[in-house]
């Protein structure tokens, strides 16, 4: 996914047309902007800070809304690590290796992003549902639900952002330079020096970029989680799915004030991955 | 996105020391192990859920499938995403060119900041954007009393669902085209200014053809992204069944209902459709290339 290509500011001259058509082309596109985007993100953020800061603190504050935080927060969080290992490790496979079904594995990979998160959630729920075969034996086996739980939540993340990490990882490690290893060999490194000095360095950044969006994904994520935690709170509730309840009980102030803060992190993460990706651009191309 | 772009490159042998050094004595056994890794942990995180979900569909078999989907408040909700869809996807295409095109051709102060707002749809919260246009359109919203005097209702009705698929889908296109533009040489606009085409013609047959398979991309990515969408409509829609109900919000509720065959098969219709749309634009673009 291009998220945030970053427009180069290139001094390339304009293409020819009309002042007032470029006017009128320019108000066009960003009126539909302020209109679907601009407006009710600034809508959330007037009626949740419209009390004044301390009621939007203690709305934050409350238990169950602070549960919620921090479940969304850690779960995430340990989707992000997983996910990153095994996404970085996924791409240098497919990149390094050749092996019967490497195509049908790469196709594979983008599957989650064509299918509807729900639908992810109804899937989990058939494999891991407390009727169900796998369920109900990990329960009596283990005392282990994935359902109604924490690790749903995580294993619902996982699926539906794996291929962030490894459609961001994978292009660059295509791009690598061969020669930098072969010179390495050469010098008598062993296959893991050359991995981790030559081959992860230049990784870092799409590394980062790839969980920054994966984590910024999974903050928000709804549709998959309400199937597969449902709505317990301080057990297997998340933010999204508390700002859902608060919504359907007309707790106007909780639900904004909640918002407010997934906003947030989630405009911070984006931001912070623009930044880390401009950064990369002006790097490998100095002005 | 790209999907699989990738992977069309890097099917010939990459002769890599690393790799060499893999398929001497002791590193051997690493390779497979890592492959065998990544395999497993794919089968076990994507395909098993999938395979799942056709098996609990077919439970019953065919017969039950069909006898649990054919009722016609299914109909309605099947027919409401897709027409929703289909909207969103006509109003991306036209306002999402036209963005993508400000972005790349214009210089305006705050483009920066505008630009890295557009992305913000694929990190905020389907349920918020759902509240945001309750808080704007709903009864003591800030807009309801335009939306009176208008006569026109948009929360917990169609109209509201349609805005919040289209806040949800909003980055997609712009994505799939900014690249594409910028990228283009305007020396080819130039080129047919220069013969006197009007900026309408040049548009419409110099840079349309260049942007067609950025765009045919979008919208699939946009169109999947919008079967799809959940949370946002539920939360202005209010899933009222057989008016405001979408095929997502019918598995949802029939979920809740103990419905399962019904909840199942919806599910795999839905995904499957969802699948073949992207599947196939991936294979049409491939096959171009």
């Amino acid at each position: 996914m291009n998220l945030q290509t970053t427009i180069t500011p290139t001094s390339k001259e304009q293409s020819p047309s009309l002042p007032w058509g470029r006017w009128a082309i320019r108000s066009v596109a960003l009126s539909y902007l302020a209109f679907v985007l601009i407006i009710p993100l600034l809508v959330i953020l007037q009626d949740g800070l419209r009390e004044g800061l301390a009621e939007f603190w203690r709305q934050i504050t409350l238990p169950a809304a602070w549960d919620a935080l921090k479940l969304t927060l850690w779960t995430s969080t340990v989707m992000t690590v997983i996910n990153t290992i095994m996404g970085t490790l996924t791409a240098f496979v497919l990149v390094r290796f050749d092996f019967p079904g490497k195509t049908i594995l790469n196709g594979i990979i983008d599957l989650p992003l064509a299918i509807p998160t729900l639908v992810t959630g109804v899937m989990l729920v058939i494999l891991f549902g407390p009727q169900e075969a796998l369920g109900s034996w990990l329960k009596e086996q283990f005392d282990f639900s994935v359902m109604f739980a924490p690790p749903g939540i995580i294993l619902a993340l996982l699926f539906l952002t794996f291929p962030f990490v490894v459609r961001s990882v994978q292009p660059v490690l295509m791009e690598l330079d061969l020669s930098q290893e072969r010179a390495a060999a050469t010098l008598g490194a062993s296959g893991w020096t050359i991995f981790h000095r030559i081959i992860l360095p230049p990784l870092t950044l799409p590394v980062i970029t790839g969980a920054l969006l994966s984590f910024a994904r999974a903050i928000g994520e709804f549709g998959s989680i309400v199937i597969v935690a449902g709505n317990i709170p301080f057990r297997s509730q998340t933010a999204a799915v508390y700002v859902f309840g608060e919504v359907e009980s007309e707790n106007r102030l909780g639900a904004s004030a909640v918002s407010i803060v997934m906003v947030a992190i989630a405009f911070g993460l984006l931001m912070f991955a623009d930044y880390l990706r401009k950064r990369s651009k002006t790097k490998k191309e100095p002005v | 996105m790209s999907i699989t772009s990738s992977s069309r490159t890097t099917l010939t042998k990459v002769q890599s020391p690393l790799l060499a050094w893999l398929d001497n004595n002791k590193g051997k056994w690493t390779g497979w192990i890592l492959i065998t890794l990544v395999v497993l942990y794919i089968a076990f995180l994507i395909l098993t859920p999938i395979i799942a979900l056709t098996f609990g569909a077919f439970e019953n078999g065919f017969g039950a499938i069909l006898s649990s989907l054919n009722k016609p408040e299914i109909f309605v909700a099947f027919w409401n995403t897709l027409w929703i869809s289909l909207l969103v996807v006509i109003i991306h295409t036209i306002f999402g060119t036209l963005v993508a095109w400000v972005f790349v051709r214009h210089r305006f102060p705050g483009r920066d900041l505008i630009n890295g707002l557009v992305d913000m749809p694929f990190a905020v919260s389907p349920v918020v954007a759902g509240y945001m246009l309750l808080l704007l359109f709903g009864r003591n919203g800030l807009l309801a009393p335009v939306i009176e005097a208008l006569g026109i209702q948009v929360a917990f009705a169609l109209p509201g669902m349609v805005l919040a698929t289209m806040f949800v889908t909003m980055p997609f296109m712009i994505r799939e085209l900014i690249p594409v533009l910028e990228a283009f040489d305007t020396r080819q606009e130039k080129a047919a200014a220069t013969l006197g085409a009007n900026s309408w013609q040049t548009f419409w047959r110099v840079t349309f053809p260049a942007l067609r398979w950025g765009m045919i991309y979008g919208i699939t990515l946009t169109f999947a992204r919008a079967l799809g969408e959940f949370g946002a409509v539920l939360v202005i829609g209010g899933g009222v069944q057989g008016r405001t109900e979408t095929a997502t919000l019918f598995i949802y509720r029939a979920l809740d209902e103990r419905q399962y065959i019904g909840a199942y098969s919806a599910a795999l219709a839905l995904g499957l459709f969802s699948l073949i749309l992207v599947l196939g634009s991936d294979w049409l673009r491939r096959r171009k290339h």
